[in-house]
């Protein structure tokens, strides 16, 4: 008799765990795919602030490139006028804004960079810096960064 | 204690070569996970794909993890080193103390361990992060392991993790889940032995957690464990709920309420965990 309730007891248990995860998963499959067809309400260009919000982020990444050598090392051959108005589109066409990228392809910019995945992330991790000086909400940056992060296999290793 | 000596030459080991690598900061804050309570990369009570470090695909690093379970009747300390290599291969070595406070002493049990990623990046790759891992258990004091009728005093576990974050997928907040499938004999983790009257061969078990991250540096989620009961004494599977406050790169700190049934045939074993994590 107790020997089944606790059996019971236990597949419960694994039974609502499973349901957490795929409801997770779930969740993760769908939303992006609601954000990239939305623009409505819930439009990313929007709820950052526009372009306004989007120049001040790239001033601030300017900002932490220029303090960060490892990184300025990446930029020390760049035109950075022409970088931060191709940044600001890229961003605008990502956030779903009314913009149109006007740059090279980034296979076309990064080539020849060879940038390692450690560098990757060490600029992730500055454009977080840049995002958070200019007071974007974090639930408001992650969904920025799912969209920039689809351009990582573009940028690494050429 | 030979175990100590495999500890230090490991630490020495790793750290002599993350010298030379600069290695604790190749991936994302909060991406190096924890060291679960067998010394692997993990949750609190469960071994990820991801691997305990934060090197990158170039990088070696280092991480030490000190833990402790507090319950009714027992409490469980655990001491682990663990080296990550290239974000693709992690060995482990984890010292567990395991206090049996009414009854007084304790089990002390060694546990080495070795992770191989076979696919994806839990951050970056559509597919979820996989890896395989081992863990090979060796009990020091064996007297009550035997008492209770396990078969054998060391043993292997087996497990296939799958581990994915999803950025920003909850209400913008970064989500993490994962599932893990364990080949194993343990008794207990292993402290209470491997195998038993009841049941002597491998049994696969189910293990899973979830979390959300609610900024860079504060996650909370929970974890369940399934375990066999080889011994019959009702072994019951593992549950809790963890926060984890992650200040740097550098360290993580972890508070846990954990509910762990009944252990040799004591009951309602819950109690607090505690972890600190540091990454060289």
């Amino acid at each position: 008799m107790r020997n089944t309730q606790l059996k019971l007891n236990r597949s419960a248990i694994s039974i609502i765990f499973l349901g957490l995860c795929l409801l997770t998963g779930c969740t993760t499959t769908s939303l992006p795919l609601d954000s990239s067809t939305n623009s409505g309400a819930d439009n990313l260009y929007q709820t950052l602030g526009g372009k306004a919000k989007i120049d001040e982020i790239v001033d601030n990444f300017i900002n932490e490139i220029a303090f960060d050598q490892e990184t300025y090392a990446f930029f020390k051959d760049s035109n950075m006028r022409r970088f931060k108005e191709k940044l600001s589109e890229q961003l605008c066409v990502m956030a779903e804004g009314p913009c149109t990228y006007t740059g090279d392809s980034m296979e076309q910019v990064h080539t020849g960079m060879n940038i390692t995945e450690a560098n990757f992330n060490h600029g992730v991790d500055l454009f977080i810096n840049a995002m958070d000086k200019a007071d974007i909400p974090h639930n408001v940056q992650n969904r920025l960064l799912n969209e920039m992060a689809k351009t990582r296999k573009q940028m690494l290793y050429r | 204690m030979p175990y100590k000596r495999l500890f230090l030459s490991l630490a020495m080991f790793a750290a002599l070569c993350s010298a030379t690598t600069h290695a604790n900061d190749g991936k994302l804050l909060a991406t190096a996970g924890l060291s679960q309570i067998e010394g692997a990369g993990g949750g609190g009570i469960v071994p990820w794909a991801t691997l305990s470090g934060y090197d990158s695909q170039d990088q070696i690093s280092v991480s030490v993890a000190l833990s402790q379970v507090d319950l009714e009747d027992y409490r469980l300390n655990v001491q682990a080193v663990s080296a990550s290599f290239y974000d693709q291969f992690e060995l482990s070595l984890g010292h567990q103390r395991f206090d049996l406070k009414t009854l007084g002493g304790d089990i002390k049990m060694n546990i080495v361990g070795a992770k191989y990623k076979l696919y994806g990046d839990a951050v970056f790759s559509d597919l979820p992060q996989i890896s395989v891992g081992v863990q090979h258990k060796m009990l020091e004091d064996k007297a009550i392991a035997n008492a209770l009728g396990a078969k054998n005093t060391s043993g292997t576990d087996i497990y296939l993790a799958a581990t994915k974050i999803h950025l920003g997928a909850i209400a913008g907040y970064n989500a993490v889940w994962n599932v893990t499938a364990r080949a194993t004999k343990a008794n207990e983790l292993g402290i209470l032995g491997f195998g038993g009257q009841g049941n002597d061969s491998y049994e696969l078990m189910l293990e899973a957690s979830a979390g959300i991250l609610f900024s860079r540096s504060l996650a909370v989620g929970v974890e369940y464990r399934q375990k066999p009961d080889n011994l019959g004494l009702k072994e019951d599977d593992w549950f809790d709920f963890f926060v984890t406050y992650i200040p740097s790169k550098s360290v993580s700190i972890t508070a846990a309420y954990t509910k762990l049934g009944t252990i040799a045939g004591a009951p309602d074993q819950n109690g607090l965990y505690f972890s600190i994590n540091g990454h060289l």
